[in-house]
């Protein structure tokens, strides 16, 4: 028997590459959260002419497999364009890493996830969208998922922790099932405004606790 | 590489006197004990388990005809629980016990729920502790066993199972304790606990590992689960695995030659515990009083377990942790689950489990190389 890990990712989990923040960055991307024990944090910098990422930074609060997967995908999307590094896969990433345990995968897809997203944030924000879909619910429904209940561990809509959701002119109002001074609420409420921002169309995003 | 091993609370090194006792019963000693009426050979086995039972039974106050060797912790779980229920279902079959004992009890209740008897699984608060009164409500005319454990294997929470065990006896319930990690750190004496039916095993206290103890108070009658011989009182049949069950009674005798060497182990837990908390964002899972000697569970806070744990092992620290990235099923800890903790809680959760092999210079060791590793993935965390 040998460790469930081989040395590549090993040596990724032990000395992991592109960590920390870019200051100014073109976009950043959350996924996961500290609920579900997996949260990675990925900023961009992209060159706005020929849209290649000039910089890629993660940080990283997880396991061996989801540290060694970001380490290796800001290693693989550096220098590519942004049209290129949407092609990267957990698929590709794992098999860089020589293979996860098959139980540790998902760890690896968030970590390509935050990439993906990062890169969606940059279209959204950089008027670089092909076709531009007015926001609407299933929209912002579809981010929200990837919002973390911090008491369950599973998504804020799963959870059914959101109450309704108001979007007029630009400005989008998330009702959450939570009251102001709970726990957590600080929490959710800039996860949630995090994941809604972005959009090319919202310059507003309001996160109502309940009884307002 | 040295290594620092601090799982002990999952198992123990065995003891060089207790291997030493151990051998001749691989080698020489091989035949069947139930063979003692046909040839020589037979009798020395037989002698070697009858001298391990009084051995036994001598660290808690019960007879040797009430001691049964079994494979482990997990088959005495087994056979108590579901021995006993079937045993006295006609007349009862409701069964209690708490959410946070081992998976061997918890899903012996489960599968017996399934199988038509009724479950209570009473509440335990923030650290770990059962309430009696909470038990003693949930006792009915129908309610044949209760089954908490003395010692919580996770957190440390020491139950107090004199008055569970008393208020079961009054009610004419049988009261089964798993006692595998309370075995050399707290007092049994099943008489005055009121212990019906208890779990030990020998690998928890420096002996071999498959070597488990059931003790079966003499008037508790219990179904068998197996099939077979007439061993073990014909309660548990099987050849006896004569080498493991010299080594468990080996290992119950040393506990009181090794006293000093336990006592030893509290000041160390508690050093440990002070030093860890001076990490930021660190805090104690489980009791701060009422808690086992060898018990360090600590959640450093914004730092996942998993990643803790694993540079911990290359600085040669063995240690585990609740996380779910840790665990095969993906969840959490469900004892930390149980307790009211938040998942970040269970996933920054690390266990340290000391014991009378443990040393001041590994303690320190082990809480410094703690912070170093805390600190760096911190570094790298969002979660400022």
């Amino acid at each position: 028997m040998s460790m469930p890990y081989n040395q590549t990712i090993l040596k990724y989990f032990l000395n992991p590459k592109n960590v920390g923040q870019i200051e100014n960055p073109d976009a950043t991307a959350t996924e996961g959260s500290p609920a579900c024990g997996d949260m990675v944090k990925l900023y961009l910098k992209v060159d706005p002419e020929t849209l290649v990422i000039q910089d890629i930074k993660f940080q990283s609060y997880g396991c061996a497999s989801n540290i060694a997967t970001a380490s290796i995908i800001t290693e693989i999307a550096k220098g590519k364009t942004i049209e290129e590094a949407k092609q990267i896969s957990w698929e590709s990433a794992n098999r860089e890493l020589g293979g996860l345990p098959p139980v540790k995968i998902h760890c690896a897809v968030l970590a390509v996830d935050a990439l993906k997203t990062a890169i969606e944030n940059y279209e959204h924000t950089h008027g670089l969208l092909k076709e531009k879909i007015p926001t609407d619910e299933s929209t912002v429904t579809k981010r929200l998922r990837s919002v973390i209940n911090p008491v369950l561990g599973k998504d804020i809509i799963s959870t059914d922790l959101v109450n309704g959701i108001d979007i007029s002119s630009g400005t989008v109002k998330v009702h959450v099932k939570m009251k102001e001074d709970e726990q957590f609420f600080a929490n959710v409420k800039d996860e949630i405004i995090e994941r809604i921002s972005p959009l090319w169309d919202i310059r507003k995003v309001e996160v109502v606790p309940n009884g307002d | 590489m040295r290594r620092y091993y601090f799982d002990n609370i999952a198992t123990t090194r065995v003891d060089d006197e207790v291997l030493k006792e151990m051998l001749p019963y691989f080698s020489e000693i091989y035949a069947i004990p139930s063979s003692q009426f046909s040839h020589q050979d037979g009798i020395l086995g037989s002698d070697a388990i009858e001298k391990a039972r009084e051995r036994i039974a001598a660290c808690i106050n019960a007879e040797p005809s009430e001691i049964i060797f079994t494979s482990g912790e997990t088959e005495s779980n087994n056979l108590a629980v579901k021995g006993a229920a079937y045993y006295g279902k006609k007349k009862r079959d409701h069964l209690i016990t708490s959410p946070i004992e081992p998976r061997s009890v918890l899903n012996s209740v489960k599968k017996l729920g399934k199988e038509g008897f009724g479950t209570s699984i009473i509440k335990v608060d923030g650290e770990g502790f059962a309430d009696p009164d909470d038990i003693k409500g949930a006792l009915t005319e129908r309610t044949s066993l209760v089954s908490v454990s003395y010692v919580n294997h996770e957190v440390g929470t020491m139950q107090d199972i004199e008055r569970i065990g008393t208020l079961c006896a009054e009610r004419g319930v049988l009261f089964h304790t798993d006692a595998s990690y309370a075995f050399s750190w707290f007092p049994i004496d099943v008489k005055k606990q009121n212990i019906s039916l208890m779990t030990l095993s020998a690998d928890k206290i420096h002996g071999p590992k498959g070597a488990g103890i059931l003790y079966k108070n003499k008037n508790v009658k219990i179904d068998r689960l197996f099939e077979g011989n007439f061993n073990e009182f014909y309660i548990r049949p099987g050849l006896e695995n004569v080498p493991a069950i010299v080594g468990s009674g080996k290992a119950a005798e040393l506990i009181e030659k090794n006293k000093e060497n336990i006592m030893k182990v509290k000041p160390l837990r508690d050093k440990l515990i002070a030093d860890l908390l001076k990490i930021d964002d660190a805090v104690l899972n489980g009791p701060k009083d009422k808690r086992v000697d060898n018990n360090v569970n600590v959640t450093f806070y914004r730092a996942e377990g998993e990643a803790i744990v694993l540079h911990l092992d290359m600085h040669g620290i063995s240690v585990i942790t609740g996380s779910a990235c840790f665990s095969e099923s993906l969840e959490p800890s469900y004892v930390m689950m149980a307790l009211g903790y938040t998942h970040e809680r269970a996933h920054g959760s690390v266990r340290f489990g000391l014991s009378r092999l443990s040393s001041g210079v590994e303690i320190e060791y082990a809480a410094e190389k703690a912070r170093f590793v805390v600190n760096k993935l911190r570094e790298i965390s969002p979660i400022k």
